[in-house]
């Protein structure tokens, strides 16, 4: 049955959350604990904290993740072409090259519009 | 009903996706918030995996949890102050209980129905099993002039929409910048 | 095998599977965790050989147990948990990251009979499972309660993001030429290694997979000279040996990736037959593609985040889909190569010299050759036409710099009246 394929990966789930948790126990157990305010403090390069822990958050941040996005969801729908591609026809090229050329010549617009700027 | 693996494995990971929803709507602070949709999504993934969908559950793993659960981490983030809300600020909640408990009562009907192999859209016992290579046959039904290629391109146009909407956000923190300056 | 023998000794079907899964998972997790104990030393080595040292040589002969030393140190420091951090979020950071990868391990087919599981989607369940450790940055930055820490967590996310698109269309080509996504599939339909029939595509693997990873030029993921440690600043003991672990386990799943994506994986002379030379010739691949990683990090200096993007969007996204268009078009013209005849070549007694060349080579891999060759001049053609393109970027961004060089006024002014003269007229150009 399908499901005994994905078996492995659930043990090796819960094993993998597992491993890394008791080096993390051991340190803790084994390492000292003196917690001073100094040593709890925020570092910031060795002087005192000003304000929040909040940042400038430029947009460029969002927008990289939005175009990420877009191409993830295509090379998603492009998997299964990939897959069945080799007993596919011509048809199924001329329509998977429309799609990847909608996509390319759209990355070109948003390049020359100065979307995939950094500052 | 037996105690079968799978029906423990689907228990599991229903209770991880209810937990998640649970948490996203009751927890004050935002970014946990978006944490427990993550929890969610995993359990989707999971749910998806037992339907013998891992193709879906691959690309939801991969972009609802890796994409735009991230979007929606930077979309917090991106509204100040928001982050460590302190008290609740919708007075709308009773509307939105009755909606909820109407909807509820909807899906909960048609639920029933299809339990009870009274529903003509999805009967109890569908014929066939799975195809073996689920990916390959999605992937001749998606470029398939017959069945799905329409939607496929339409897609193209979609995903070509939202990258014009990158645009105009990255836009928008200069709306004096000549456009002649740029690359 | 395991299970059969438990099975025959008494035990039930569903416990005997049970115990055989957990074994492999059992090794399969560690797999990882051991290799790094030697691989770290592998790469200090060379690091210290090319910067003209020694490295470490203390501990243990050639400094071999100078890791498990490391490990003993990192388990006696102290963690320090700063003030005000999300507790539950900072601890589950590292863990998610470590799981990230170690889920990697359940899927790379080690010989024809050795894997964890033969998922039907084995190369997008690996891609897949790469979200958690972008999940992990995220939340590490934040439940740091730490202003550089945030920061340094959005911009690793935006470059990890980013770099999973070209990652994702280079790995459409070997399963477009497999046509499958099953990894033991990918290593078999590889009768004659894809790095031959589309380097391109490995070339695009190889470099995305190193900003995956956040190794230099991209290992802005640390930046130890701006922002200190990034996200991890706030992060000490064990607690951040997990990331440095996780990282390190990254690299070399990602080089094991390589080997079986386009070095043939465990294929090679009697990897059929006897399954242990399989885990050899994989682990030998593994290490030359290592070797290459450290190799090209040890020589390139570190980009700046908006060169980093910049090479992104604007070159290997581009070049990725040109590159599958192409890839898909010379598929589909080139015909199928004739697996049949060929056998049938090879085990005919009376086909002379042609039958001794095709057993001698095999002769699937014989029939491969003529589209591997014809896709490799596809790939040629395809650098060829990158390469004048960016030469014809790079002469007009020279001339855009040469006449902006050209419009300076650099006569030297002598001081006073002539100053007051000069300036405006300067000034006028």
């Amino acid at each position: 049955m399908h499901l005994n394929e994905w078996a492995f990966v659930g043990v090796l789930l819960a094993i993998s959350a597992i491993l890394p948790v008791v080096p993390m126990v051991l340190g803790w157990l084994l390492g000292p604990r003196k917690p001073n305010p100094l040593k709890s403090d925020t570092y910031e390069c060795g002087i005192e904290t000003v304000g929040d822990a909040w940042v400038q958050f430029r947009v460029q941040y969002y927008v990289f993740a939005l175009v990420f996005v877009v191409f993830d969801v295509e090379v998603a729908l492009l998997f299964p072409w990939a897959v069945a591609f080799g007993n596919m026809g011509l048809f199924a090229f001329v329509a998977a090259a429309v799609f990847i050329l909608l996509l390319a010549v759209e990355l070109v617009y948003i390049w020359r519009k100065g979307a995939l700027e950094w500052m | 009903m037996e105690l079968t693996a799978e029906i423990v494995v689907f228990a599991v990971f229903s209770i991880i996706t209810l937990t998640g929803g649970v948490g996203v709507a009751l927890t004050r602070n935002l970014f946990r918030s978006a944490l427990m949709l993550l929890v969610s999504l995993f359990g989707v993934a999971g749910l998806f995996v037992l339907l013998a969908a891992p193709f879906l559950a691959a690309v939801q793993v991969l972009i609802y949890m890796g994409a735009i659960a991230i979007l929606i981490i930077f979309a917090v983030m991106l509204t100040r102050g928001m982050v460590t809300a302190r008290r609740v600020m919708n007075d709308q909640w009773s509307v939105a209980a009755v909606v909820a408990l109407f909807l509820f009562a909807v899906l909960a009907v048609i639920f029933v129905q299809v339990g009870q192999g009274e529903s003509a859209v999805l009967p109890l016992n569908p014929t066939g099993d799975p195809p073996a290579d689920g990916t390959a046959a999605l992937g001749q039904a998606l470029l398939d002039p017959a069945q799905y290629v329409l939607p496929f391109e339409v897609a193209a146009l979609l995903l070509a929409g939202v990258l014009s909407g990158a645009i105009y956000i990255a836009r928008d923190d200069e709306p004096d910048e000549p456009s002649q300056t740029r690359g | 095998m395991l299970k059969e023998a438990l099975i025959q000794a008494g035990m039930q079907p569903g416990w005997a599977a049970f115990i055989d899964i957990f074994l492999g998972v059992l090794v399969a997790a560690s797999f990882g965790m051991v290799w790094v104990l030697f691989g770290i030393w592998v790469e200090r080595k060379m690091a210290a050989r090319v910067q003209d040292r020694i490295g470490p040589n203390r501990v243990g002969p050639w400094g071999l147990i100078q890791n498990i030393a490391d490990a003993l140190k990192l388990l006696t420091k102290e963690v320090i948990v700063p003030r005000n951090a999300d507790r539950p979020v900072y601890f589950a950071a590292p863990i998610l990251a470590v799981v990230g990868v170690i889920l990697i391990a359940a899927v790379i087919p080690f010989s024809p009979v050795v894997i964890g599981t033969d998922l039907s989607i084995g190369i997008l369940y690996v891609i897949a499972v790469g979200a958690f450790g972008v999940i992990a940055v995220l939340m590490a930055g934040w439940g740091s309660n730490n202003k550089y820490a945030l920061l340094g967590a959005f911009r690793v996310v935006a470059h990890l993001v980013s770099y999973e698109v070209p990652m994702v269309l280079a790995l459409l080509v070997p399963v477009m030429l497999a046509g499958t996504m099953s990894m033991q599939g990918l290593v078999r339909e590889q009768h004659i290694w894809y790095i031959f029939a589309v380097p391109v595509t490995a070339f695009l693997f190889f470099i995305s997979s190193q900003a995956e990873v956040g190794r230099a030029p991209f290992d802005l993921l640390e930046a130890e000279s701006e922002l200190v440690a990034g996200y991890n600043i706030e992060y000490s003991g064990m607690v951040w040996a997990m990331f440095y672990l996780g990282e390190f386990m990254h690299a070399f799943f990602v080089s094991i990736l390589f080997a079986v994506l386009f070095l043939g994986g465990w294929s090679g002379p009697g990897a059929e037959q006897i399954p242990f030379l399989g885990i050899v010739y994989l682990m030998l691949k593994s290490m030359l593609v290592y070797f290459v990683q450290i190799w090209l990090r040890l020589t390139v200096p570190r980009v700046r985040i908006d060169q980093l993007l910049a090479f992104n969007w604007k070159f290997l996204v581009p070049l990725a889909l040109a590159n599958v268009l192409l890839m898909a078009f010379l598929f589909k013209i080139i015909p199928t190569p004739d697996f049949a005849g060929a056998q049938a070549i090879a085990t005919n007694e009376f086909a002379g010299v042609a039958g001794g060349i095709y057993r001698l080579f095999g002769p699937n891999q014989i029939a491969e050759l003529p589209r591997t060759g014809l896709l490799l001049l596809g790939n040629i053609a395809l650098v060829g036409v990158t390469a004048a393109l960016l030469g014809q970027a790079g002469r007009r961004a020279r001339r855009q710099v040469e006449a902006l060089v050209d419009e300076t006024d650099y006569t030297p002014r002598a001081e006073g009246a002539e100053h007051t003269a000069e300036a405006p007229a300067a000034a006028a150009r």
